[in-house]
């Protein structure tokens, strides 16, 4: 048997000990802090617990994708807030990778013009707070013409202090065919891809399989398009009186945030585009000459592969911080999720249950992103010995 | 073998910086691919032979050249009126509504007041010397013959010294209340304070993630997701709302150090991400080496391990002090001083109004100037751990 000073000296016993320890003091700070905040919250004579959700919120909200009114509940406020935050979220990736990608291939030119610009770009961007950014592009579209004196940026596309004007398709029956088709030639397009893969890794013979993709995916919309009758008509905005009538509006504020948030977010992207790039070897293009692939073939079949196995796990953590990022619309006064969630505490007092709301959700969308993007590591993973 | 690689495990996705050893060729030899070498015979025509191979070597690179031309030819001329030739530079804001460019009296005026925020007026040579005192130290820390025990010894002391500026109320200086405070200093202190308190808390952290004990490993992991996984925003208001909350009844803590206890933890969780990618490059032969020895965790940690970890670590610890230097901005939303604020207050004035774009212009360049200088000196800090690293 051994005694008690004796067993302090196995690594394992300590490990226990010290364990204990650690969970009795965190244990401990937690208890305190939770007993301090709730004599706290008595004291002021604020309610806890998550009922407040289901109680009228009385706020409105200046823009939202459901129908929203003043006398809805807090859930519903909040869950709008979240919307808001996932739609120009996901706006703001789409914008930002495109623009990303561009610059950083810019960096990349031969051209010297080119490559300055580039660079220029890319400095200038990543150098300044994203809050400054925000707030001017905000004060920027805040001081624009009256719509009398919008600015029409492309035909039938206005900018004015009231928000963008865009037209929108006038709709038709025929749409949801057309919407049907296209969902069908994408699943048909995943199964010529697949098809054309197989039988290259079976007979060696090359199939022609993007532009069978592209087919697969046209053809069914436009032979839809046609057999429903053609129904394409645009409600363009015109100017009535002080304000735009029909077409589609987005406001000043998401505008802003869209605007700001790619722009500043296409800085990190470019680089990123730009070291994926120059991580394949150059030696892998002269490989893809030597076996009489053309240009196109080696960038689609060598280069990429390789490249993007570099460029999605930075570019995946950009998305997040993006959307992360869009949490300065309360800045600017967009009504997104931490915007709503901070109104809904100051009114109700429930500080606690609105911030750990807002944080878990926030939460989530982070784990669920870098969940997609271990699945993506573990598939393109270099298999090695 | 990761040995040659020592910064790149991990990933840090507010600063994504290419593979150093990429960079670094890419950069010494800029066109070296592009421009293949001239006959001596053509010395002459140089800039023709270099404008044609760069500008102008393909069709697409003619067609983009004569865009960019364009595009400049569109941008330069306005904004060079703009900027400097149409610019009023001095006066009341009527010769700036009569001049067609840009307002500059509108920063001879407001300067103060963009730098110092609301601090008592005749008492503004105080924060400008905090500040000085601090650019200084931050120069010197950037040179390696520096990095030496007394290095810390003197931060401390600057840290004192700017303490004593700012608040006063010794040796003859008027106390200054910290709600006062305002501007460049705030930006300044924010962000040196909490990558400085960050630092030690992240290596703790970045130990515990590595830890054998599941306890400790849990709450740590636990603790830098979270962080790294919710936006600085919703933080801030933890730290400005919830903080009150947390203390006991009569406990009050400033809405400076909230802010601060808010952003040392947000940055600490990134920081810890860095230190664990130092921490994962040191080949494990090094521990087990120690262990060889007989040395217990901490001496192994302290002599062995650490030292060479935070070697490797120190550019991505400049790229989060960038990253801290920007987010400090936030700051503004939950109500406190810092440069952004005061710009904005600056523009407010009724008088000064339609200036707005001089005053976000020039806070943009002062935010710029310390990044961009610190980005530069993190790209040569990496460059030079290269090439020791590098045979």
């Amino acid at each position: 048997m051994t005694n008690p000073v004796q067993a302090l000296n196995s690594a394992r016993v300590r490990g226990w000990l010290y364990q204990a320890l650690f969970l009795a003091c965190t244990l401990a700070v937690a208890w305190y802090l939770v007993s301090n905040t709730l004599t706290n919250l008595a004291n002021r004579g604020v309610a806890t617990g998550l009922g407040f959700l289901h109680r009228e919120a009385g706020f409105e909200i200046g823009e939202s994708l459901l129908s929203y009114t003043a006398s809805d509940t807090y859930l519903k406020a909040l869950v709008v807030g979240l919307l808001n935050t996932l739609a120009v979220s996901a706006a703001g990736v789409v914008l930002a990778t495109v623009l990303g990608v561009l610059i950083g291939i810019g960096r990349l030119s031969s051209n010297w013009m080119v490559n300055r610009f580039a660079t220029l770009y890319v400095e200038t961007v990543r150098n300044v707070p994203l809050l400054l950014q925000l707030v001017v592009w905000y004060t920027i579209l805040n001081r624009l013409p009256s719509p009398r004196e919008a600015l029409e940026i492309l035909p039938g596309i206005f900018l004015s202090n009231r928000g963008m004007k865009f037209p929108v398709l006038v709709e038709h029956a025929g749409h949801g065919w057309i919407l049907l088709a296209l969902v069908a030639g994408i699943a048909a397009a995943f199964a010529v891809v697949r098809h054309g893969r197989r039988r290259r890794e079976a007979t060696g013979k090359p199939f022609p399989t993007l532009p069978a993709a592209i087919a697969a995916v046209l053809l069914p919309p436009a032979l839809a398009f046609i057999a429903t009758g053609a129904p394409l008509a645009f409600d363009v905005p015109v100017l009535a009186g002080f304000n735009f009538e029909g077409g589609g509006s987005v406001t000043p504020e998401f505008t802003a945030l869209l605007i700001g948030l790619s722009v500043y977010t296409a800085g990190f992207i470019a680089e990123i585009v730009r070291s994926g790039i120059l991580a394949v070897p150059h030696g892998q293009t002269e490989a893809g000459l030597a076996l009489g692939l053309s240009p196109g073939k080696i960038l689609r079949l060598v280069i990429l592969p390789q490249a993007l196995r570099v460029i999605v796990p930075p570019l995946t953590s950009q998305y997040l911080n993006l959307t992360k990022n869009s949490s300065l619309a309360v800045a600017i006064g967009y009504p997104d999720l931490v915007s709503v969630s901070n109104t809904s505490a100051n009114q109700t007092g429930q500080v606690v249950e609105a911030v750990a709301m807002m944080m878990l959700v926030y939460l989530i969308i982070s784990l669920a992103i870098s969940g997609f993007m271990n699945w993506y590591n573990r598939r393109v993973a270099l298999v090695t010995r | 073998m990761s040995k040659q690689f020592p910064a790149d495990p991990a990933p840090i996705p507010t600063a994504p910086v290419p593979p150093a050893h990429w960079a670094a060729s890419y950069e010494e030899e800029p066109s070296q691919a592009s421009a293949p070498p001239q006959a001596n015979g053509m010395t002459a025509l140089k800039p023709f032979g270099w404008a044609k191979d760069n500008l102008f070597n393909t069709p697409l690179n003619t067609a983009l050249t004569v865009a960019c031309l364009f595009l400049l030819w569109l941008v330069v001329p306005p904004m060079a009126n703009w900027l400097l030739l149409n610019a009023s530079w001095s006066g009341s804001s009527e010769a700036c509504r009569e001049a067609a460019g840009a307002c500059w009296s509108v920063i001879v005026v407001k300067h103060r007041l963009i730098f110092f925020g609301t601090y008592p007026y005749d008492e503004q040579w105080r924060p400008f010397l905090a500040c000085a005192l601090f650019v200084a130290m931050l120069g010197a820390s950037g040179v390696r013959a520096f990095w030496r025990p007394w290095l810390a010894v003197a931060w401390a002391l600057t840290l004192v010294g700017m303490g004593v500026l700012m608040w006063g109320g010794v040796a003859g200086l008027t106390y200054v209340p910290n709600d006062r405070w305002g501007g460049l200093p705030i930006t300044l202190m924010l962000s040196v304070f909490s990558i400085a308190l960050a630092f030690p808390l992240s290596i703790l952290l970045a130990l515990g993630r590595q830890s054998s004990l599941p306890a400790i490993r849990t709450f740590c992991v636990g603790f830098i997701e979270t962080m790294r996984g919710v936006p600085l925003v919703s933080v801030l208001f933890m730290a400005s709302v919830m903080f009150p909350l947390f203390l006991p009844e009569g406990v009050t803590v400033d809405k400076l150090l909230r802010a601060l206890a808010g952003m040392t933890l947000f940055t600490a969780a990134y920081l810890a991400e860095a230190v664990r990618g130092g921490l994962q490059a040191i080949p494990k032969g090094q521990s087990e080496a120690a262990d060889a020895l007989g040395l217990s965790y901490w001496q192994k940690t302290m002599l062995i391990v650490l030292p060479q970890a935070l070697r490797i670590v120190i550019p991505p610890i400049v790229n989060q002090f960038i990253s801290a230097f920007k987010d400090t901005s936030l700051v503004t939303i939950v109500g406190l001083y810092d440069l952004l604020t005061a710009a904005t207050v600056a523009t407010t004035d009724p008088e000064w109004r339609p200036y707005f774009a001089e005053v976000y212009v020039f806070a943009g360049l002062m935010f710029w100037i310390f990044c961009f200088s610190m980005s530069r000196y993190s790209q040569w800090l990496e460059r030079l751990a290269n090439r020791y690293t590098r045979r």
